[in-house]
């Protein structure tokens, strides 16, 4: 076996395994490919579904980004990126642009992506039919006969019970008008992003031992009703350090007196920003 | 209209170790349109099986038994179903109570059935219930809580809804008081005089003498007992 | 959702005048390893009528009632529906046939409902399946059918929990109509219901029946239901059709054995 292709953390067979199931998935968008989920370094739930994603597709030329809900810097986005700089020894980068791999946890970067991109998803629960049909054999037959009522009656609850479609992330999408696909659980602001995305979008989930992928420029409609129609929704302010008004914004609690902040969960996005010159309500006094 | 010729029935008791029970034999007779012919006979005579077997519950066996053009010894089902809803009507003094659903509706049923407009079959209904004296705030009420005389008006009214060509009366006059059986025989003359062919048991004799153009003792239908 | 499976040739909803049979079935069996599940059954159905299976437990009658459903695969013998193959037909366009133009209520409202969902997602979930998306119809149509399954519309945020089991029953028989089937299969839709429950039932069944011009084929050992109900009754004894005819016939002059023991076993129907 040369040594290029056992290249990054996987044994050769384990790669080639993943890559196969990769391609499949990428033959057929949105449909749930089964693969031999590898243990990982890592506890189930940390990503060890798109950590083997991740060194499945790595080649030593690859700059690896590595993002937790849009951070660069938080525990888990850290220690992966630790990983792969210390078991394939690519180089690593912050930089949505600079990066050519991007292994996200709950978010799509507000950057826009490019052909040369791989954008890999940790999932937890990949089968979007889960919590309403509980049996396995049930949800794959219904994937294969397209028999996606149940998806609506979702929908449809939601909207007695709250007068809206209350789905706020892991919102369910139909791809190219075939599968119904959980996106992961990015918040529904993202959802239009999937859609005609030039980057390779793919979805490793470990502990389901399932990969699902999006070709680039795939159709993804996020699913809804005529007479309440889809609509991707943020926190209505603008970000405290920036001033960005159209990205994703986390809430932050600044103390015990009801104070708080909005700051954009990217955070290659917000630091690209500040560093131009834009500023926020909050970032008078740091210039 | 009715065409019996040579007519048998037998009863095969098989839960009484196969005996067989004969109780009509070489039954024949014949009812043209417009037309009333009553069958009389001693009770047990075979009165009932006649008119059962000419309405269908009863299996016909051997001979013929042809209702206006159908033979109901080889008839299917369906086909007697059919000649059911559109050309043969039973009138019995007991109303099978349908619960629920109003009067009105019980009798305007058998129009419907053939698929005449609401408006039409409703007007209808309530034309009879009228003459037969069941009064108007009865008529959006069920059947099932009036008393015995008008449970029978309104199943009388219900079998003269609908004008079928072939209509069997079992007693149609039975215990109803004299304003309302002088109803029930007008309107078995109205339709004989539209043509039907009615064949019926009456026990009431004055009525039967109004009505019935001949009578059939059935009692030469009944089999000869085997000691 | 668009897909090749759906929209064939099941686009009509009102059956019109059709001369032929809806539903022929020849030689139809079914065997659980050595024993005859049921077996040799032929039998024909149009457009309206109502036929009636009657026997007693382990008779075959559900076995049969599943193989037409499409729930159990027949190993002997011919479904044709519409002049469609039922053995030869795709799961996908029987699932499309189940959801659209027929109908199946089980005895258990629980096997026949989602528990965990809404009255008016239950009812609604028919028409989503085949492609509803305007949530204000939806609910329009999932009221109006309540109302005329006599459910007080009020209760369409309600789950089938808070509901009583004839409420159940008949929240089953909404669900199943919503798309207006021509063809109903049920068993023993009065099962484990009160006397009086069962009787407004049935009255609406029997309502819903005419209205809406449906075939129904129903399994149940009550004779009384099967006397109410069925134009035609088919007797089964150990997977077999013993005796068939007109209702009344079969059961005011029953000519085999069994049928007359069954039909002396009965108080008054």
């Amino acid at each position: 076996m040369s040594e290029g292709y056992s290249f990054a953390y996987l044994d050769a067979a384990t790669k080639r395994m993943i890559r196969r199931a990769l391609l499949k998935a990428l033959a057929v968008p949105g449909y749930q490919v089964p693969f031999a989920s590898r243990e990982m370094p890592m506890p189930y739930g940390w990503g060890t579904g798109g950590v083997q994603v991740t060194a499945a597709c790595l080649i030593p030329e690859d700059v690896l980004k590595v993002i937790d809900q849009g951070a660069d810097d938080t525990t888990n986005a850290v220690s992966i990126r630790r990983f792969f700089e210390r078991t394939a020894g690519v180089a690593t980068t912050t930089r949505t642009t600079e990066a050519s791999v991007i292994q996200t946890r709950h978010r799509i970067p507000e950057a826009a992506l490019t052909e040369r991109q791989i954008l890999v998803y940790q999932v937890p629960i990949p089968e979007p039919l889960r919590f309403l049909e509980p049996r396995e054999a049930e949800t794959r037959r219904m994937h294969a006969l397209a028999d996606y009522g149940l998806m609506h009656v979702k929908l449809y609850e939601d909207i007695a019970r709250h007068g809206a479609i209350a789905t706020s992330y892991a919102y369910p999408v139909l791809v190219e008008g075939r599968y119904v696909m959980d996106p992961s659980p990015i918040p529904k602001f993202d959802n239009p992003k999937l859609s005609g995305c030039p980057a390779i979008q793919l979805f490793g989930a470990g502990r389901e031992a399932r990969i699902h992928a999006l070709p680039p420029y795939t159709r993804v409609v996020s699913l809804d009703f005529e007479d309440h129609p889809f609509v991707p929704s943020k926190a209505d302010a603008a970000c405290d350090l920036c001033g960005a008004e159209a990205s994703y914004l986390d809430e932050v609690i600044t103390d015990d007196a009801g104070g708080r902040m909005f700051c954009c969960s990217d955070t290659d996005f917000c630091a690209g920003r500040c560093a131009a010159g834009h500023a926020g309500r909050l970032s008078e006094g740091r210039a | 209209m009715i065409e019996i010729e040579n007519l048998c029935k037998s009863f095969t008791l098989h839960t009484q170790g196969g005996a067989v029970l004969p109780v009509l034999a070489g039954a024949s007779l014949r009812v043209g349109p417009g037309e009333c012919v009553a069958l009389t006979g001693a009770s047990g005579a075979g009165k009932s099986t006649l008119m059962r077997m000419i309405w269908g519950n009863y299996r016909a066996q051997t001979g013929r038994l042809v209702v206006d053009g159908l033979d109901l010894v080889r008839a299917t089902p369906r086909e007697i179903i059919a000649l059911r809803r559109e050309r043969m009507g039973y009138v019995s003094q007991f109303l099978r109570v349908v619960p629920r659903v109003p009067t009105r509706r019980v009798v305007a049923d058998p129009l419907l059935a053939t698929g005449a407009p609401e408006d039409e079959a409703f007007a209808r209904a309530e034309a009879l219930l009228t003459r037969l004296n069941i009064p108007e705030r009865l008529w959006s009420l069920s059947p099932t809580t009036f008393s015995g005389g008008e449970q029978q008006r309104v199943n009388i009214a219900r079998g003269f809804a609908h004008p079928f060509p072939v209509l069997l009366l079992d007693e149609p006059t039975a215990s109803l008081d004299p304003v309302n059986r002088a109803v029930v025989l007008e309107l078995i003359s109205e339709a004989k005089a539209r043509g039907a062919a009615i064949l019926g048991i009456f026990h009431d004799e004055a009525a039967r003498a109004t009505v019935a153009d001949r009578e059939i003792d059935v009692t030469g239908f009944t089999p000869a007992r085997a000691a | 959702m668009r897909n090749g499976a759906q929209g064939r040739i099941w686009t009509k909803k009102k059956p019109e005048a059709e001369a032929g049979p809806l539903l022929q079935v020849e030689g139809l069996g079914k065997h659980w390893g050595a024993r005859i599940g049921c077996a040799e059954v032929d039998f024909d159905l149009y457009p309206g009528e109502v036929l009636g299976i009657v026997g007693e437990s382990g008779s075959g009658k559900s076995t049969l009632l599943g193989c037409l459903a499409g729930h159990l695969s027949a190993d002997a013998g011919r479904i044709h529906y519409r002049g469609h193959d039922l053995r030869a037909m795709g799961e996908p366009e029987r699932r499309h046939l189940a959801r659209t133009e027929w109908a199946f209520v089980h005895q258990n409202p629980r096997d026949g409902l989602r528990m965990g969902v809404t009255a008016g997602a239950n009812v609604g979930e028919r028409l989503m399946a085949v492609g509803a998306r305007h949530y204000g119809a939806i609910r329009a149509q999932a009221r109006d059918w309540l109302g005329r399954v006599e459910i007080d519309p009020g209760r369409i945020d309600d789950r089938p929990r808070a509901f009583s089991g004839g409420m159940q029953q008949r929240l089953q028989i909404a669900r199943n109509l919503v798309t207006g089937p021509r063809l109903v299969l049920m068993d023993e839709p009065t099962g484990g219901l009160d006397v009086s429950v069962q009787a407004r039932l049935l009255d609406l069944l029997r309502e819903l029946v005419r209205e809406m011009g449906l075939s129904v084929i129903i399994v149940t050992h009550d004779l009384a239901v099967a006397r109410l109900l069925a134009d035609r009754l088919m007797v089964m004894k150990d997977g077999r059709v013993i005796e068939a005819g007109l209702t009344d016939q079969v059961l005011d002059d029953p000519q085999a054995a069994y049928t007359q023991l069954l039909v002396s076993s009965v108080l008054q129907v």
